[in-house]
């Protein structure tokens, strides 16, 4: 083996088996997107109908992105860095900028798991520390902040973020996040700590397992009373929202962050494959069984939301119940939830001043399914809410978090392989530092940086990462890789690609993709995207725990200076790409010899039959 | 099921409250006056000295049943919800805090098995080099090894494998 590291070409590490990379890859696709945010999105947009939108982008974008990457890593060998620069130097700007892109998202994502760890831990006792408020210093009631509000919000925002009113004041560094985030990091890098080997062992757990607990959340749901509320709720469908252009944009830009293209991670996943492998096929089957996952996901969480939904008009019901038997001095239980509806209508015909004077609350259940919730609304707040009425209430609550973090542990495993594999292939550590020491370094930098989000305003900084790194330089990156493939590497050469590793060409479909289709919708993406971010002054809901009279969410604009950051955060990870291109066509105009290929030969192309670099298509003559 | 054995019970509690208030006074049953009872199971109550010749003042009964509360909601195995006393507001129970924060259990447990896991996993593959450098300086069939291992020597130029399939015959 020795020898080979000689002639400069080390051994790539290898899936063991077929079924690892298989699970990496839907392990890295499936995340905790396609559980709080596809449900969300199918019930704000019309239940069924959504799902319309949402099939036709997976078909027309998704899966040619998907299979585009698949092939192109299989193919070179190589991370994302490294297949760029073999299709063309000049667009290995493409590979920096998923690396940047992939270096950015772990860090809030992993503050997402530290937040999971956090209420996993709080689990663990009785009762649930998210069920009760605190009472106050002189033990005279409970804290204001909880009374008015709720004790789960309370536990969200004060015990666990202790959250600033805006994002200008950053408070301090809360010293049981930073612990989280400790546990957090340290679990990515002991599956990391071998490289893909242990990965892929870790992700025969991080990736069943959450099927595992979403089905035996979906028994449980379904035998809840009011999950068919929220069932109906979820799939009624409204057609007439297919006309709101936002439905169509919404589905493809869901598509598209679901299925964790761009990132760098999967190229570099499928760079591990052996040679003939059929990646249509795995395609196929990552993107399918992530859209399908996200589907199965809807289903238990609605069921769960629409149980808290009667239960909280349930409660309503019974206040009312308490008022009118106080009132009118009735027997206990002779109004129950069942003739609430005739009895009251009785009472108000016989005493509509008197019923008019009491305070009496107005239950409508709908009102209570309108509580759409997503992302960490729906987690942290929405859910919890939702288990401690259940019975049972900690296991249901361990089987969640557990479920939360095994979803976001294997995206960031995705996310992490898309920083070290570029790393690696930069050639950027010396050959002496081994390769632990290398992931211990990117873990322990990645920690550095995502202490801002242990801040008092920590949750802020988390959603603006969110929206704006997450968002836009993902779709550009996505349009040069496919413009990359199609164009500059050649459809021909692709499908010649193809043709080796599968053994057989890709049909019309795939290409009509390819060269037009996909590209034509991620521009079209991409300008509705911007143009609709920059129709409104960007803002933010802010936790006000002092507004009078009850505290909650306030929306503020953004300051110029955080606003500033986000235009930033927006273009750094995209300036490679010009910026790449720029210097390798000066270099190559002064005619130095700039290329890596060169002092580094890839064994896949031999440039020595490059008559004009200009037109690598020519390169077989 | 609220009857006049039910009643009774509850006016005897009060009146232990009563004596437990007022030390000495022998409050008994007779001293608690019920009135205005309803089918809501709500009713007034008054108490009079034991030789029933005064009424006691409200704030004294207040505190009474404050002080004795949790006896009087378990006589009728019922909560400060469940039975309230117009005017008294419950007295809160302080929740249980253990000294050690049981997270902080969980998390010492969690971040044991991590860390134990580490330093195993480095520790072996530390080990596992340089038991392979021994080998290496000691082992003379190294060459033979790779000898067999010819298939990886060098490097499989992909262009030319392009050329034979075109170049079908």
């Amino acid at each position: 083996m020795a020898k080979t590291k000689d002639s400069g070409v080390e051994e790539r590490p290898q899936w063991d088996n077929k079924i690892q990379y298989l699970l990496t890859c839907i392990g890295f696709a499936v995340g905790l997107g396609n559980v709080w945010r596809f449900p969300y999105l199918c019930q704000i947009y019309g239940g069924g109908a959504f799902l319309i939108p949402y099939l036709i982008a997976l078909v027309f974008e998704g899966l040619p992105l998907l299979y585009l990457e698949l092939a192109i890593g299989q193919r070179l060998r190589k991370g994302s860095i490294g297949v760029w620069n073999s299709i063309s130097p000049l667009l290995g700007g493409v590979g920096i900028a998923s690396m940047v892109v992939s270096f950015l998202v772990s860090n809030f994502y992993n503050t997402i798991m530290a937040w999971v760890l956090w209420y996993f831990f709080h689990s663990f006792q009785n009762p649930l520390p998210w069920s009760v408020c605190p009472l106050n210093e002189e033990h005279t009631g409970y804290v204001t902040e909880c009374e008015k509000t709720s004790p789960v919000n309370y536990f969200w925002y004060r015990q666990t973020l202790n959250i600033t009113p805006d994002i200008e004041t950053s408070g301090s560094v809360q010293w049981w996040l930073v612990i989280c985030l400790a546990s957090a990091w340290s679990i990515v890098f002991i599956c990391f700590i071998k490289g893909i080997k242990s990965m892929g062992k870790a992700v025969y757990v991080t990736a069943t397992f959450p099927y595992l607990v979403l089905t035996i959340f979906l028994i449980r749901g379904l035998t809840l009373p009011g999950a068919t509320d929220g069932l109906t709720y979820l799939f009624t469908p409204d057609w007439e929202i297919l006309k709101n252009p936002r439905v169509w944009l919404d589905a493809a830009t869901q598509i598209f962050f679901s299925l964790s293209v761009a990132f760098g991670g999967l190229i570099a996943f499928s760079s591990y494959n052996e040679e003939r492998n059929n990646c249509e096929r795995d395609a196929l089957v990552v993107g399918i069984i992530n859209s399908a996952t996200s589907l199965y996901a809807s289903i238990p969480v609605f069921s769960i939301l629409g149980f808290k939904a009667r239960t909280a008009y349930n409660n309503c019901l019974q206040d009312n119940i308490l008022t009118l038997t106080n009132h009118f001095e009735l027997p206990d239980q002779n109004m129950t939830l069942e003739n609430y509806d005739d009895q009251f209508r009785y009472l108000q015909n016989k005493y509509p001043d008197e019923i008019a004077k009491l305070p009496l609350l107005d239950c409508n259940l709908q009102t209570y399914l309108d509580e759409s919730a997503s992302g960490t609304g729906l987690a942290f707040i929405a859910f919890t809410e939702a288990v401690i009425e259940m019975p049972g209430s900690q296991v249901w609550a361990v089987l969640f978090f557990i479920m939360l973090f095994s979803l976001g542990l294997s995206s960031m495993f995705g996310n992490i392989e898309g920083v070290l594999t570029p790393i690696y292939d930069l050639k950027l550590v010396p050959k002496w530092i081994p390769n632990q020491v290398v992931t211990g370094l990117v873990c322990l930098v990645s920690f550095a940086m995502s202490l801002i989000f242990s801040l008092e305003s920590g949750n802020y900084w988390v959603e603006v990462f969110n929206n704006y790194v997450g968002s836009v330089p993902l779709l550009v990156i996505a349009f040069f890789e496919i413009v990359g493939v199609a164009y500059v590497h050649g459809m021909k050469n692709f499908s010649e690609d193809i043709y080796f590793m599968t053994g057989s060409k890709p049909s019309i479909f795939w290409k009509m993709c390819w060269m037009v289709i996909s590209p034509l919708l991620l521009l079209g993406v991409f300008v509705a995207y911007v143009i609709v971010q920059a129709q409104t002054y960007p803002t933010y809901p802010a936790w006000n725990a002092t507004k009078e009279p009850f505290p909650g969410n306030e929306t503020l604009f953004y300051p110029n200076w955080v606003f500033a950051i986000i235009i930033l955060l927006c273009v750094v990870p995209v300036v490679p790409i010009p910026l790449v291109a720029l210097c390798r066509l000066i270099s190559r105009a002064m005619g130095k010899t700039s290329t890596s290929a060169r002092s580094d030969p890839n064994p896949y192309t031999n440039d020595a039959f490059e008559i004009e670099p200009q037109e690598p298509k020519h390169r077989e003559a | 099921m609220w009857d006049d054995n039910e009643m009774f019970l509850f006016r005897s509690t009060v009146a232990y409250a009563m004596r437990r208030q007022l030390p000495g006074q022998q409050f008994s049953v007779p001293n608690i006056v019920v009135c205005n009872e309803t089918a809501r199971v709500s009713f007034w109550f008054v108490v009079m000295s034991p030789d029933m010749g005064s009424l006691i003042p409200k704030q004294q009964v207040e505190k009474a049943v404050r002080m004795s509360r949790g006896r009087i909601n378990s006589a009728f195995m019922l909560t400060d919800h469940t039975l309230e006393f117009i005017g008294i507001a419950p007295t809160l129970a302080s929740p249980y805090t253990p000294d050690t924060p049981p997270w902080l259990i969980v998390f010492g447990v969690v971040m044991g098995v991590v860390v134990a896991g580490i330093i195993f996993l480095v520790g072996s593959s530390v080990v596992q080099k340089k038991r392979k450098k021994k080998q290496k300086s000691t082992d003379n069939n190294a060459e033979v090894n790779e000898e067999h291992s010819a298939v990886n020597e060098g490097v499989y130029n992909m262009s030319f494998t392009d050329e034979e399939r075109i170049t079908r015959i």
